[in-house]
């Protein structure tokens, strides 16, 4: 019975491919999936941005939406309509081949993400042996799409959103990658699937998960960092900055691309929890063995939404970073801690088990941590300012 | 360390978060249209006029003198007069606004007409939802949308309508101790006479116009010099023995009034606004 109600979607859709002929079934199957995924996460966009809105109300001593539908829970539907019925305006100076095709590059390879992220036991679109290459060279794409947005507008805010959000992506994706790398390094693969299986054994009902080592506490906290700031999440969000920069790269965006750029920022989002809780977080594993009862696809979810709200509520706490404070962190500190962690998660493989590598890796973490925080986040004292030339 | 200043505001976020879901007194907001924040009382918005018992119509304060048509800044007021004349307050008949209209759209909310009425006929409003989908007409005001009766005026305004009442009431007092000192000095005339020889019923005659005139042409004439007025002790002035010297002057003023109702009011606006405010 658990295991009917694990595998559900994937009887469900042999259940629905039963009744057609042989050649048809494996691209049937693969429509059917990729369908499921592009509603499923939209549908999930949507129940965010009511979360989202109302957590950060709430976090303000405010109410958030509540006009439509019982607690304000209709409110998506009352944007998309909305956004929909809105004017599409394209500047008249614009690209606007470029212009119309921002959006749409963005959404596509965002979802592509999606392709090899196992989402329960089972349940992956494509099983690619180099899956986690796929997600990073599609995640890179993104940036394409913000740039095209910013160039094509003919807008200054726009571009300066643009080069900034191109600035900030690459510098984060770096560690991105980097914290990434040590998963590979201990699991050997870059499958996803088998990056999950390697975390799937319990000991006293505990489950393995890299977050509970030493090197994958301080990947994952890496991971976190970047991966906010490559989805333009506060405490990150300069690129659309709206104080100093109206919008950003999508000023010049209105009704549904508008909604579509959204769209896509909350789906890089998921992906990014995604891989997250992939990596670090077991994937689909319950997170006690007493816990397995429960459908893998449901832990996978209830990551997700963690994470969504871990997301949330940091942008109700963080103000937003100045552009060289974001540059130094990703190269003073997020930059060196990766490529630390990377020797760390070494030392650990080569040093065999017992009690001694859990205190000379967490020792050099902590170490590294507090030296390089010290260090390197050291506010710059400046004198009054000399000038040579002109006095 | 680095990153603890980040936990404690995370800890903080996370209390204000659980918080607003316990106590009522953490939120900031009021949800508007079912509740709402009571005015401050010196709030002001657009204006309105005022009218004294249950007829908008009859009760209006305003007797259409023009001073707020003639001082508004953006010239926001349009009154016509009327032909007739209906009692005031205190009985004496003036003309009234056959029409008054503020076009709400241009007014600024300066306050200004209320300064210079003479008479606490305008005052400001607070209603502020004012919205319509007809820009033109629906932003201009006649004189029935902008009356309202003296008690919402103490609602909206209780200092002040107090204040207005308690004036009122005293120029009406003054008035009516006049009318009542002109009333006496005649029935001494009256008694006076038969001593002299002439008959009773022809000096009852010229008593009687007396007796109902002096009080408008008291409050013409209080008005006029509102601030000789406010100085002046409130007691009766002509004595008993002087009613001949007092009641000349007053019928001749009342008969000027009559002839050009208007005129006292808009000789001088300045004047008269002064004191008041």
């Amino acid at each position: 019975m658990t295991d009917r109600l694990d595998q559900i979607f994937v009887l469900l859709k042999h259940w629905l491919l039963g009744y057609l002929p042989e050649s048809w079934q494996t691209p049937v199957g693969v429509v059917i999936s990729v369908v499921c995924i592009i509603g499923l996460y939209p549908a999930l966009f949507a129940i965010t941005t009511v979360l989202e809105r109302k957590g950060v109300a709430r976090i303000q001593n405010r109410l958030g939406p509540n006009r439509v539908g019982p607690y304000g829970i209709l409110q998506p539907m009352a944007d998309g309509i909305k956004s929909l019925t809105k004017e599409d305006i394209v500047p008249t100076s614009a690209d606007a081949v470029v212009h119309f095709l921002a959006p749409v590059i963005l959404v596509v390879t965002v979802f592509m993400g999606f392709a090899v992220l196992p989402m329960g036991r089972n349940m992956v679109l494509v099983d690619m042996d180099a899956g986690l290459l796929f997600y990073f060279a599609m995640g890179a794409s993104t940036e394409l799409s913000v740039f095209m947005a910013g160039w094509s507008s003919r807008n200054k805010y726009s571009l300066l959103g643009a080069m900034r959000a191109v600035a900030q992506m690459i510098s984060y994706e770096v560690a991105l990658l980097l914290s990434s790398v040590v998963i590979v390094m201990m699991t050997g693969s870059l499958s996803l699937v088998k990056i999950v299986e390697a975390q799937n054994h319990y000991s006293y009902g505990f489950p393995h998960w890299f977050i509970f080592t030493p090197w994958g506490l301080a990947a994952f906290i890496m991971y976190a960092v970047a991966g906010t700031a490559e989805t333009n999440r506060s405490p990150f969000d300069l690129p659309e900055g709206e104080s100093e920069l109206v919008a950003g790269y999508h000023t010049e965006y209105s009704g549904f691309k508008f909604a579509l750029f959204f769209l896509g920022e909350y789906v890089a989002m998921f992906s990014i929890s995604a891989l997250g809780s992939t990596l670090f977080l077991g994937g689909w594993m319950a997170p006690l063995s007493v816990l397995q009862v429960v459908p893998s696809w449901i832990w996978f979810f209830g990551k997700l939404f963690v994470s969504m709200c871990v997301f949330i509520w940091l942008r109700g706490t963080l103000p937003r970073l100045r552009q060289d404070q974001l540059m130094n962190f990703a190269w003073k500190f997020v930059l060196p801690m990766c490529l630390l962690n990377l020797f760390v998660a070494g030392l650990w493989r080569f040093m065999g088990d017992g009690w001694l590598r859990w205190l000379v890796c967490s020792a050099i973490l902590i170490l590294a941590y507090v030296s390089i925080g010290r260090e390197g986040m050291r506010r710059q004292k400046f004198g009054p300012r000399s000038y040579r030339y002109a006095e | 360390m680095l990153g603890d200043g980040i936990l404690k505001g995370l800890v903080e976020t996370a209390r204000n978060f659980a918080g607003s879901y316990v106590s009522k007194e953490r939120m900031t907001t009021v949800e508007y249209p079912e509740e709402r924040l009571p005015l401050p009382e010196a709030a002001r918005n657009f204006p309105f006029l005022v009218y004294d018992g249950d007829d908008w119509e009859k009760g209006l304060r305003c007797v259409a003198c023009q001073i707020c048509e003639k001082e508004c800044p953006p010239k926001c007021i349009y009154i016509e007069k009327s032909k007739d004349k209906k009692p005031d307050y205190v009985g004496k008949p003036q003309i009234y606004p056959a029409k008054f209209d503020i076009d709400i759209s241009v007014c600024m909310s300066c306050q200004i007409c209320v300064e210079v009425c003479p008479f606490e006929a305008i005052k400001m409003n607070t209603e502020f939802e004012l919205a319509t989908d007809d820009r033109f007409a629906g932003l201009l005001l006649d004189r029935k949308q902008l009356s309202r009766s003296n008690e919402y005026y103490h609602q909206i305004h209780p200092t002040e309508a107090s204040e207005v009442d308690a004036r009122l009431a005293e120029e009406k007092a003054k008035v009516e101790a006049k009318a009542k000192a002109a009333a006496e000095a005649a029935a001494a005339k009256a008694a006076a006479a038969p001593a002299v020889g002439s008959p009773a019923t022809p000096a009852a005659k010229p008593a009687a116009p007396v007796e109902a005139k002096p009080a408008p042409a008291a409050i013409a004439a209080e008005v006029a010099k509102a601030p000789v007025a406010a100085t002046a002790p409130a007691a009766p002035k002509p004595l008993p023995g002087t009613g001949s010297d007092g009641t000349a002057p007053m019928s001749a003023e009342d008969k000027k009034a009559a002839e050009t109702p208007a005129k006292p009011d808009e000789g001088e606006p300045k004047a008269q606004g002064e004191p008041k405010e």
